[in-house]
């Protein structure tokens, strides 16, 4: 699996949004910045592919077309 | 010990005797005998050429510069006869451990020598001035290699077949025609600033103090490093052991200061108390402050000029790329230029060099500029990042790789090196344009079998070729396991190495055809030119 998934691939997306909402609850700005650069890290590990890492920056910069 | 205006010296030489008004015609002329010069001279001098070094200082300077020499270098020093006695005079260390602000404990530790059974160590720390030393002994052995002491390059002109060299001494000037000059003149480079010739790069603002200090207490051999430490908040620091006591304390403090404060013994003693301890008993060595730079020529051959070590690339300390960066040039650079002073080469193979050697600089600028990042954030997310790797490697192995106090010097590999033949057959082991891994072989090693000539590597085939050294496993009575898993030898297999033990090719079923054509290949003879 080599390509970036931009198609729907979680089940209960509202579940799994709402997670990621509760997870930022009582941080201040800082740590928030902290939480997302620890949970970017776990999940690019998770994902390891690197072209698929970079795909997925792209289109998070709004560089894809 | 005693100074020549603001510089300690280590070892005074003396000055050499003037050669007023004079004109010389030399074949190879060698600017500067700092380490990377001295190797080049030592390689070029056992081949049997006639050498000039030219060194505007008249002694060894004790200043504080490299200490980490790796096992790449050593295996190059091995093959001039120098390394032993580097390794018997220096501290062989192996393991780096990283420690985060107050925590007692590494969050992440590494092994410079991942692959046992070597003869050389992953690295010595071994004082710059040793080195120097050490490599001056080894030329007090060469006839053919002189060395003027006390004379200054001071002007280069340039022609199509030579160089013309004026050289300055105290008692005044005199004229050098040569075949070749090889500016080994350091990150200065008057040779490049005579040329007019460009050393484009990036400054670093961030000042680091060295603190050499000398005191008596029994701690590994091993790279310490900080990250955040409660003795240099929100800064770096390292330490290293050096042989007769000696150790080096590394202190990040930031852009902006003053430096001159700053090695002033209140400033240092209690970054020196807070890192080894308040009750430790210590005398200072050296204090200074350094920041760095990376930059490189866009080219290390300029006609019959040409560059090596400091004066073609500069990179930031982190990982101890300078000067095994600059042995691994001098180490490139001698195998070509002596089959071209031979007349066994073109200019083609020479032109590897520059290729080459390039590869090399911009690995390890690559490499000690991103260390560089990660150890001095330069901009917010990119510290936030940082923090965030050194927080979850705490626990976790997965961001650990992440980690990156320098990432130490080792062989670079030549991906697309026009000398290499790419592989007919499937293989693991090491790839052409890769640097030979050593392995026992018989009751010694094959680096050393190999003797920094082409070598052939087989069971027991032999392409009877001159030129190329035949090291036949099945001519020892050992099973050589090592050695064969290590290269995925299987029966009947071969491996071409250059003088530099890189991997040249390689094959399951090598004949004396494929040798011979790889071999010219690995001598750039298919680019012609040559003579017969
Ligand atoms: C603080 C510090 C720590 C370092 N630690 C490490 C380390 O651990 N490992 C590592 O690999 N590298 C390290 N380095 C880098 C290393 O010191 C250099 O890369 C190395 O000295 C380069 O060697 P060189 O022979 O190219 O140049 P140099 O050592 O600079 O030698 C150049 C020589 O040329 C001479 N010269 C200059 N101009 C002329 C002239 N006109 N005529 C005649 N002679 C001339 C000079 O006097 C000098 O002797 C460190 C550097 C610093 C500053």
């Amino acid at each position: 699996m080599s390509k970036l998934v931009l198609d729907p691939n979680i089940v209960h997306a509202d579940e799994v949004y709402q997670t990621l909402v509760d997870a930022y609850e009582g941080l201040d700005a800082g740590e928030r910045e902290a939480f997302s650069a620890r949970l970017i890290l776990i999940l690019a590990n998770h994902i390891g592919n690197e072209q698929v890492i970079r795909a997925a920056i792209d289109v998070a910069r709004g560089d894809d077309v | 010990m005693k100074r020549m205006g603001t510089i300690t010296v280590w070892r005074d030489i003396g000055a050499s005797p003037d050669r007023n008004g004079s004109t010389e015609r030399r074949s190879v002329v060698i600017v500067g005998a700092g380490p990377v010069g001295l190797t080049l001279a030592l390689a070029l001098g056992r081949r049997g050429h006639d050498v000039l070094v030219l060194e505007k200082r008249t002694f060894i300077a004790a200043a504080s510069k490299a200490i980490c020499f790796s096992k790449r270098s050593l295996d190059i020093w091995d093959t001039l006869g120098v390394a032993d006695t580097m390794v018997e005079r220096g501290v062989i260390w192996n393991v780096g451990k990283v420690f985060w602000g107050a925590r007692p404990t590494p969050i992440y530790q590494f092994d410079t020598a991942p692959i046992k059974d070597q003869r050389m160590p992953g690295f010595i720390n071994l004082q710059q001035y040793h080195c120097e030393e050490i490599l001056l002994h080894g030329l007090a052995a060469l006839p053919n290699v002189e060395l003027r002491w006390g004379h200054e390059l001071t002007g280069v002109q340039r022609s199509e077949d030579q160089v013309s060299a004026e050289v300055a001494t105290p008692g005044g000037q005199y004229h050098i025609e040569a075949e070749w000059l090889i500016a080994c003149d350091g990150a200065k480079s008057p040779a490049r600033e005579l040329l007019g010739l460009p050393f484009d790069g990036r400054v670093f603002e961030d000042n680091f103090l060295i603190a050499d200090v000398k005191f008596k207490e029994e701690r590994p051999s091993e790279r310490w490093f900080w990250f955040d430490p409660a003795f240099n908040p929100g800064q770096s620091a390292l330490l290293h052991k050096q042989p007769d006591d000696v150790w080096r304390l590394d202190f990040q403090l930031g852009p902006g200061i003053d430096k001159q404060a700053c090695v002033r013994p209140e400033a240092v003693e209690p970054l020196v108390r807070g890192l080894l301890g308040p009750d430790v008993e210590f005398q200072e060595e050296w204090y200074s402050v350094y920041n760095f730079q990376c930059r490189r020529m866009e080219r290390f051959i300029h006609g019959r000029v040409i560059f090596a070590g400091d004066s073609a690339h500069l990179v930031s300390p982190f990982g101890a790329r300078g000067c095994n960066g600059g042995v691994a040039d001098a180490d490139n650079l001698a195998w070509k230029l002596d089959l071209l002073l031979r007349g066994k080469a073109s200019v083609a193979l020479l032109e590897t060099y520059n290729t080459e050697a390039i590869a090399i600089a911009d690995e390890n600028i690559l490499n000690s500029t991103r260390s560089t990042d990660f150890i001095t954030p330069k901009s917010q997310a990119s510290r936030v990042l940082r923090d965030a790797v050194l927080q979850l490697a705490e626990q976790h192995a997965f961001a650990r790789p992440f980690v990156n106090s320098g990432r130490l010097s080792t062989a670079v590999a030549f991906a697309n090196s026009p000398l290499s033949t790419p592989d007919e057959d499937e293989w693991n082991g090491v790839p052409p344009g890769g640097a030979a891994t050593d392995a026992p072989l018989g009751g010694g090693w094959l680096l050393q079998a190999l003797a920094g000539q082409f070598g052939l590597l087989s069971d027991n085939f032999d392409a009877e070729i001159a030129g190329i050294k035949s090291v036949q496993l099945a001519k020892h009575t050992v099973h050589h396991g090592v050695l064969r898993k290590r290269y995925d030898l299987s029966d009947g297999a071969a491996y071409l190495f250059r003088p530099d033990q890189y991997v040249a090719a390689r094959w399951r079923q090598p004949n004396r055809e494929k040798v011979l054509a790889a071999l010219h290949r690995a001598q750039a003879r298919n680019s012609g030119g040559v003579k017969p």
